[in-house]
């Protein structure tokens, strides 16, 4: 469905995004993670054919990027829910969702439907009427991502719906994102909340200019840094931690706090054996376990240190 | 370009101006002030009949006309700058411009929300005003100004390039401006030369006849067409997105 290489865009001398090749399955929802001034919205952009790109290819939705025939057709298959809701406040929802299913070209009964189907799932359909700017901050994202759907477009493409939205607005939104999941279609979701990437991507890609790496949350949480397996033993020493390094090698072993720390491949079949190594050097165990890095852990990591994971 | 979908947007962006009491009030208010206003003037200087009123009557109404000009280039700015600097105060720019609908169609829609309600209501406004200076100054003339190739000129082609020329402006100050207010301001600049030409016209050292209508209504297309390739640059999605503020 999305599908690039090297896609790059500058603003004068500054590298807004770096060379970013991604592979994105239909039915998919992918997961863009990033601090601010990552590159996300520039990306996202250059994925809508909202901004052109400085150098790189891609195809998005069966259409090529900067190819001006295939600009209107890219447009018309998808939707875009800008970081700004940008709602026409003195009209009301209805009137809101309506204009973008017209520029869509919609025939009138289908619109009708659609609008409420959509505005009835956003729980507004008493308030269709009512101007937008008496919208609190979460309708009026909900109006804002009714407007996005109502097309039926195939794939979304969401500019962190979810910032500043109270808990309930924001379930709505990880609802509808979840539903579209389940209708087949794919959504490119920016965003910096760690715990609903967790929840609702598939796969995700953190991003630094550059992408540092992109893999499902499970793989980034093993594969950014390897297992661990954690003693925690009565009396910590670097002595104890050198003789268990002896025994276990080639495993690594450091001492941190009262844990030594054992990195591992299959901790099932090695643990006894490391239990064993930490005992015959005379350490006193009260207790294993598995470390695991949380989504926050690595993101923190590669983000601080910019390099990609080994 | 497909005009349906221009029309799309100007029909969008004229039911948000109706709701804009101040706009909507402007522009019916502004038109009728001149219909009623001037003839009423005209009729206090029919009636106390000094002599002469053939040689110097004609001209001064014929001068006057220009106001229709002025008029077309006045009442189009207000909407033509909430056309987009309400966008980008409400920052719909982005979303808009993501739907299937190309930088040119927009930009047509929104001269056209502009363009054709000002018409309307400078085209009301001049019948009504034809039609009460006939009323007043057929008895004293014994025969009708208007209609009149001049009035023809001014309806018909000077007044409608008077209001492409003050949306395209409104255009180019409104990309570079972020509150209504000010884009009208600067767009009130452009109607200063208009102002001269009338004042110009009364005096008698530029005679307002139909030949010099045409003349200048020449420059004014020419102006037009130069404003319109300028403002199709500016109003280019990338642009839009990445350098307006
Ligand atoms: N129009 C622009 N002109 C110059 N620099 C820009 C422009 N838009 C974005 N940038 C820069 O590009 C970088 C990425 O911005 P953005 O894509 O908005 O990041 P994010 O959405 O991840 O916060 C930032 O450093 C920002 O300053
Ligand atoms: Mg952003």
């Amino acid at each position: 469905m999305i599908h690039t290489d090297r896609l790059t865009k500058r603003f004068g001398t500054v590298t807004a995004v770096d060379g970013v090749s991604l592979d994105i399955p239909e039915g998919e929802v992918f997961g863009f993670l990033g601090p601010n001034g990552a590159g996300k919205t520039t990306t996202m952009r250059m994925l809508a054919s909202l901004v052109s790109m400085t150098s790189g290819t891609g195809e998005v939705a069966g259409c090529e990027l900067g190819k001006p025939a295939d600009e209107l057709k890219l447009r018309q298959r998808i939707g875009v829910l800008p970081e700004n809701v940008g709602l026409y406040e003195s009209l009301s929802a209805y009137e809101n969702v309506a204009y973008f299913g017209r520029l869509h070209r919609m025939d009138e009964p289908t619109l009708r439907q659609n609008i409420e189907r959509l505005l009835r799932m956003m729980d507004l359909w008493e308030k269709k009427d009512l101007p937008t700017a008496t919208f609190s901050k979460g309708m009026k994202q909900k109006v804002a991502l009714a407007r996005t759907l109502v097309h039926d477009p195939i794939l979304l493409f969401l500019d962190e719906p979810t910032a500043n939205l109270d808990p309930e607005a924001a379930k709505t939104v990880r609802d509808v994102v979840l539903d579209l999941k389940r209708q087949g279609r794919t959504v490119f979701l920016n965003t910096h909340h760690l715990e609903e990437a967790q929840r609702i991507c598939d796969r995700v890609g953190i991003l630094r200019t550059k992408l540092l790496t992109v893999g499902s949350v499970e793989s980034l949480r093993t594969g950014a840094s390897g297992k661990h397996t954690a003693v925690r033993v009565d009396r910590p020493s670097e002595q104890l931690a050198a003789t268990v390094r002896a025994r276990l090698a080639p495993r690594t072993v450091e001492l941190s706090g009262d844990r030594l720390v054992v990195g591992v491949t299959d901790p099932e079949q090695e643990n006894p054996e490391i239990a064993a190594a930490v005992m015959a050097a005379g350490g006193r165990i009260l207790e294993v376990s598995q470390l695991s890095q949380s989504l926050e852990d690595i993101y923190l990591k590669l983000v601080h240190e910019g390099g990609a994971p080994a | 370009m497909r005009l349906s979908q221009a029309w799309i947007v100007a029909r969008h962006d004229m039911s948000i101006f109706r709701r804009r009491r101040g706009v909507l009030y402007g522009l019916i208010a502004l038109p009728f002030a001149v219909g009623i206003g001037f003839p009423a003037l005209v009729g206090v200087i029919v009636h106390r009949g000094t002599g002469g009123l053939e040689s110097y009557l004609p001209d001064l109404v014929n001068a006057f006309s220009f106001w229709w000009v002025i008029g077309a280039g006045i009442l189009p700015t207000t909407i033509a700058a909430y056309g987009i600097v309400g966008e980008k105060v409400e920052k719909s720019l982005e979303p808009l411009l993501s739907t299937p609908t190309t930088d040119g169609e927009i930009l047509l829609g929104k001269t056209l929300a502009a363009f054709l309600p000002t018409m309307a209501a400078v085209w009301a406004g001049s019948v009504l005003y034809q039609v009460l200076v006939d009323l007043e100054t057929r008895g004293a003339l014994g025969y009708l100004l208007y209609p009149s190739w001049g009035m023809a000129v001014i309806l018909f082609v000077l007044a409608p390039l008077a209001c492409l020329y003050a949306v395209e402006f409104s255009v180019l100050v409104s990309s570079r401006v972020t509150d209504a207010r000010s884009a009208q301001q600067y767009a009130g600049i452009i109607f200063l030369p208009l102002i001269f030409i009338y004042i110009a016209g009364e005096i008698g050292t530029i005679p307002l006849d139909t030949v010099n209508l045409l003349y200048f209504s020449g420059a004014l297309a020419a102006l037009v067409l130069a404003l319109f390739y300028v403002s199709l640059r500016l109003f280019r999605r990338e642009e839009i997105l990445t350098q307006w503020k």
